[in-house]
């Protein structure tokens, strides 16, 4: 029992390693062509986006629409720093950290929408958020440092499999232990009944400031990622389009479920590069996938179920939190 | 329940991972077995999306190039005739996919070049990727300037190129064209300023507009999916402009004409190359006569080569040929006539034979590369609207 | 004379314009919020698919003007009702979001679909022959009477439909409490298929007047208007049609006051942040009404 528990305590660093190394080896030899590399990192990326939304929309069950913004914040914030402000010169570490300071700056974005959000609920909730949206993106346009339409160019390529899958995995780790921490429980209790959630002493402004800063920190974190990626943004890459794009990915996997969040972003980016051959009709092919799935599974492929590993065991034992099926 | 639960999603995830694989391998076997004797080049468009006429044109072209040449026997590169295959990819005018579909090409398809894509937003995270890959591009039609250069280490990119001229150079002919052949003292400025091309024709015609003694009495956005611009105009209408530059794409030309003439506006319009479709001659009517843009081609140009690539796609798609669709026929021209003249149809080969590139005669005018950029030097052409048709008017070269 | 008297009627006549198209397509989205408290994303595509029933009305059909606009009407009814039957009854009692992304997969499919027809922009020929009345400085054309005259028609015949009749009774009480309703023995399915027959009917014939306004037509004129159309319900008070009428206009007054004072670059900044504020201030709305929480 005890080498069970101690084996347990070893298995995140464990899985880091090996991953990060497993990565690291894959994108240095020409094992893996290059196209499916991207296309695993596009996965990665939109898992952060999926899974950063599905806590917002699927965990707290409020409507935002227009989480591209974060994804924009952060894209632009982590582009300045390592464009204007440091040299890449100075080291590999400057990369993380620009990444992590644009995922800080859509947290404190994610502020403004957290907080009409104590009064606001519902769909009125997702025009805040869609004219946030719309808001940033006409900001961007309209300002020459940031290069206005145009977008902002001259970014390095940083963003490699071995960043990806790590803050992939942080987002996956993180999120995981908020959503079955105590304030977790509060986020969830949110969705099912914000009067009853008061009333048992849930402090629910605490709870929602906290779930919409660490959900636009790992969508900025997505947007660092993304644009060092492709090495050039432009306000267009972050527009209404995008966000329903990543509320589709959400929906499609399921609500309220991190394995939901993984198929979802994974089924949604590997069908659009399998369905190519198809031309023209592939966005005409996809919508209709996605339509016949919520007819057939509402809830998504794997709404409000979970993945058995990505429960605490501590979780497994208690009733207290039963998952619906 | 949980288990069987967890079984599927055990065997989904499996199915998506060995879809994924499947899809890097199973392509690879069928370009193993690649015919010898075909040369494969690919093509970016943004087939949905945004733009999706643009795309269409590109394919047209892209089809029509391709078809011409492997009619006539093929190209003949070392003593041997080699036939082209063409493939094209949509990147939904979203620059992801222009990224994903350039790296398809390159690693599955394996092809020795890529025309597009024709936006700036997809050119552009493309080249960075056919730059490390060592894959000439040409876009037909992106103008941003950064598309050929790398704006990191502040010069030009190697293997990007482009077949239409820049924009600060249109917008300094139609400001010169404004101040000298309208005799315009005030002009007014109407444009799409969530577009990067047109955005950037707006300021480079204000600056030199102003440079040479004019001045501009409106200076008027909106964004794009507008449609109604009765504020705006009303604006313009009140400063009493003597001309009205709109660089906006022709399917909003029309609708800004219309709503100006219903406003009682009759200030000449003049527009950039941005107008140059045949759909705007359909979509505007009589409203647009009498009116001047800048153009990269014009269709009744009395060049042979020109007369003969507007009558053949006449007869193949019932339309008459946008710049899009002769500035794509042109990219195919240069890759073409590379591969000739290096012998041989590898990636490096076709390169530096596209930078040697001196007076070739294509559909938009004579194209010559420096050797130094990625930019061809070419002429504008400024055409007029009447009778419902475009007519060449003049002819600036650099 | 930036700010003569008529500038302001000329704007105010553009304001008109444009806020009766926006009312008209926000009456179908809030007809349908209120019965099944769903956002319908595919509504502006249902408006799109209008102005390309029109076109292909108009050329091929070589109908004139209001022969046109009742064959346009008939099909985008046909059309909502398709969808609502296909779409989203399957999805009556599955949960609020799942309806929503299927209004949106629906929307996009329909975009898509009509994109894969016809990838370039079209042309509405003049159907309706455009003269202009020049009065002062004020130009005042016939399309802009006709758009503002129908559209003013249609809501008040749309009002007195929801307020004066039965179908208006029993789609008001569906909306105030849907399980309630069929003990009453009143026909739950019926009349939601009647109000997205209803809604469909006003985002048709809005396509058409758009197409007439704007003669230049694209399968994504839609999203735009679409998502301007679901603000205008919104900032009503949405599930309410008069408030959706009133948000239409508001809307409009913003956009156009807001481009006549200050660079048209910031329009939308300065419209969204206003729409922002009023949010936070209302949060239901201008006619909506805070429901309280049954506890």
């Amino acid at each position: 029992m005890k080498v069970v528990a101690s084996a347990k305590k070893l298995a995140v660093p464990a899985i880091l390693l090996v991953g990060c190394a497993l990565s690291c080896s894959v994108s240095n030899s020409n094992l893996v062509d290059r196209y499916v590399e991207l296309v695993v990192m596009y996965v990665g990326i939109n898992f952060i986006l999926t899974l950063s939304l599905n806590l917002v929309n699927g965990y707290m069950g409020e409507f935002s629409v227009g989480h591209a913004v974060f994804m924009a914040i952060g894209a632009y914030t982590s582009a300045i720093i390592t464009v204007k402000v440091f040299s890449l010169s100075l080291g590999p570490w400057i990369f993380p950290l620009a990444v992590l300071t644009g995922g800080m700056a859509s947290a404190l974005a994610g502020l403004l929408v957290a907080i009409p959000s104590f009064k606001i609920r519902g769909d009125y909730l997702a025009i805040v958020t869609l004219a946030f949206n719309m808001i940033v993106k006409s900001i961007i346009e309209n300002v020459d440092f940031l290069g206005g339409p145009r977008g902002y160019l001259g970014i390095a390529k940083l963003t490699s499999l071995v960043w990806v899958f790590f803050f992939s995995f942080m987002a996956l780790w993180v999120i995981r232990n908020f959503v079955y921490s105590n304030y977790g429980r509060g986020v969830v209790s949110i969705r099912e009944d914000e009067t009853a959630a008061i009333i048992m002493g849930v402090d629910t402004k605490k709870v929602k400031i906290m779930t919409f800063m660490l959900s636009s920190f790992f969508a900025g974190v997505a947007g660092a990622l993304y644009a060092h990626l492709l090495q050039f943004i432009s306000p267009k890459s972050f527009d209404i389009l995008k966000s329903t794009e990543i509320l589709i990915m959400v929906y499609l996997g399921g609500i309220g479920s991190i394995a939901g969040s993984v198929l979802g972003a994974s089924v949604y980016t590997v069908l659009l590069e399998l369905l190519r051959p198809l031309g023209i009709w592939r966005m005409v092919i996809m919508p209709l996938v996605l339509v016949f799935l919520m007819i057939f599974r509402p809830k998504g492929i794997t709404g409000l179920r979970e993945f058995k590993w990505f429960i605490p065991s501590a979780e497994k034992k208690i009733k207290l939190f039963k998952h619906k099926v | 329940m949980k288990n069987k639960l967890n079984r599927i999603l055990m065997l989904a995830m499996a199915v998506s991972l060995v879809l994924i694989s499947t899809a890097g391998c199973s392509k690879k076997d069928s370009s193993v077995k690649a015919e010898a004797d075909v040369i494969k080049i690919g093509v970016i468009a943004e087939l949905t999306g945004e733009i999706p006429a643009v795309g269409a044109s590109c394919k047209n072209a892209a089809e029509m190039a391709v078809k011409t040449l492997n009619d006539s026997g093929g190209l003949e590169v070392g003593g041997k005739k080699m036939k082209i295959k063409i493939q094209i990819e949509d990147n939904a005018g979203r620059a992801e996919q222009a990224a994903s579909s350039a790296q398809k090409l390159i690693t599955q398809e394996k092809v020795v070049a890529i025309i597009g894509p024709n936006s700036s937003g997809g050119a552009i995270p493309t080249s960075e990727i056919t730059e490390t890959a060592k894959i000439p591009m040409i876009t037909p039609w992106s103008t941003n300037p950064k598309t050929t250069i790398d704006t990191r280490l502040g010069k030009p990119k190697r293997y990007a190129f482009r077949a239409c001229y820049l924009d600060s150079f249109q917008g300094q002919v139609l400001a010169l064209f404004a101040k000298n052949t309208l005799h315009a003292k005030k002009a007014a400025i109407l444009f799409d300023s969530s577009s990067e091309v047109l955005k950037g024709q707006a300021e480079v015609f204000k600056n030199t507009f102003e440079k040479n003694g004019g001045s501009v009495s409106a200076y008027e956005t909106y964004t794009q999916g507008d449609r109604n611009f009765s504020a705006q105009l009303t604006n313009i209408k009140n400063s009493t402009p003597d001309v009205i530059f709109l660089p906006s794409y022709y399917s909003d030309v029309p609708l800004e004409v219309q709503q100006a003439h219903r406003l009682g506006i009759t200030t000449p319009f003049l527009g950039s190359d941005a107008w140059a479709s045949s759909e705007l001659l359909k979509l505007c009517g009589k409203d647009c006569d009498g009116y001047y843009f800048s153009s990269h081609y014009s269709a009744s140009s009395k060049s042979p080569d020109t007369i003969k690539f507007v009558k053949d796609y006449e007869a193949l798609y019932k339309n008459t040929p946008d710049d899009v669709a002769a500035l794509t026929f042109d990219a195919f021209g240069i890759v073409f006539e590379a591969i000739k003249a290096a012998g041989s149809a590898e990636s490096e080969a076709i390169r530096n034979a596209i930078s040697k590139i001196k007076g070739y005669h294509g559909v938009t005018g004579n194209i010559s590369f420096t050797g130094e950029t990625g930019d061809p030097v070419k002429g504008v052409v400024i055409l007029e609207i009447k009778n419902g048709a475009f007519n060449w008017y003049t002819d600036v070269n650099p | 004379m930036r700010l003569g008297l008529s500038y302001l009627i000329q704007q105010f006549l553009n304001i008109l314009q444009l806020g009766s198209l926006y009312a008209l397509i926000a009456i179908g989205y809030t007809m349908v919020y209120g019965v099944l408290s769903l956002i319908n994303f595919a509504h502006g595509d249902v408006f799109m698919l209008g102005a390309f029933i029109f076109f292909l009305a108009a050329l091929w059909l070589k109908l004139p003007f209001i022969p046109a606009l009742i064959v346009t009407v008939c099909v985008t009814v046909c059309v909502g009702v398709l969808i609502e039957r296909l779409a989203y009854r399957p999805l009556r009692n599955a949960p609020k979001m799942s309806a929503v992304i299927t209004a949106l997969g629906v929307g996009v499919f329909l975009e898509n679909f009509t994109l894969a027809l016809s990838p370039y922009p079209q042309h509405i020929p003049e159907i309706v022959k455009n003269r202009a009345w020049v009065m002062g400085q004020v130009t005042v054309s016939s399309i802009q009477t006709i758009i503002i005259a129908i559209s003013v028609t249609l809501m008040v015949i749309l009002d007195f439909l929801v307020r004066k009749t039965r179908f208006g009774m029993a789609l008001r009480a569906i909306s105030w409490d849907i399980s309630a309703v069929p003990l009453m023995g009143i026909p739950v399915n019926r009349i939601i298929s009647q109000t997205f027959a209803l809604g469909a009917a006003l985002g048709g014939a809005a396509g058409v007047m758009y197409s007439l306004a704007y003669p230049v037509i694209d399968p994504y004129m839609g999203i735009m208007i679409g998502w301007k159309a679901f603000i205008s319900a919104v900032v009503g008070g949405i599930g309410n049609v008069r408030g959706a009428m009133t948000g239409g206009f508001i809307l409009g007054t913003v956009e156009i006051a807001v481009t006549m004072f200050l660079p048209s670059t910031y329009r939308d900044i300065v419209a969204f942040t206003l729409l922002f504020v009023l949010l936070i201030f209302r949060p239901h709305g201008i006619f909506g009404t805070a429901r309280s929480v049954k506890l």
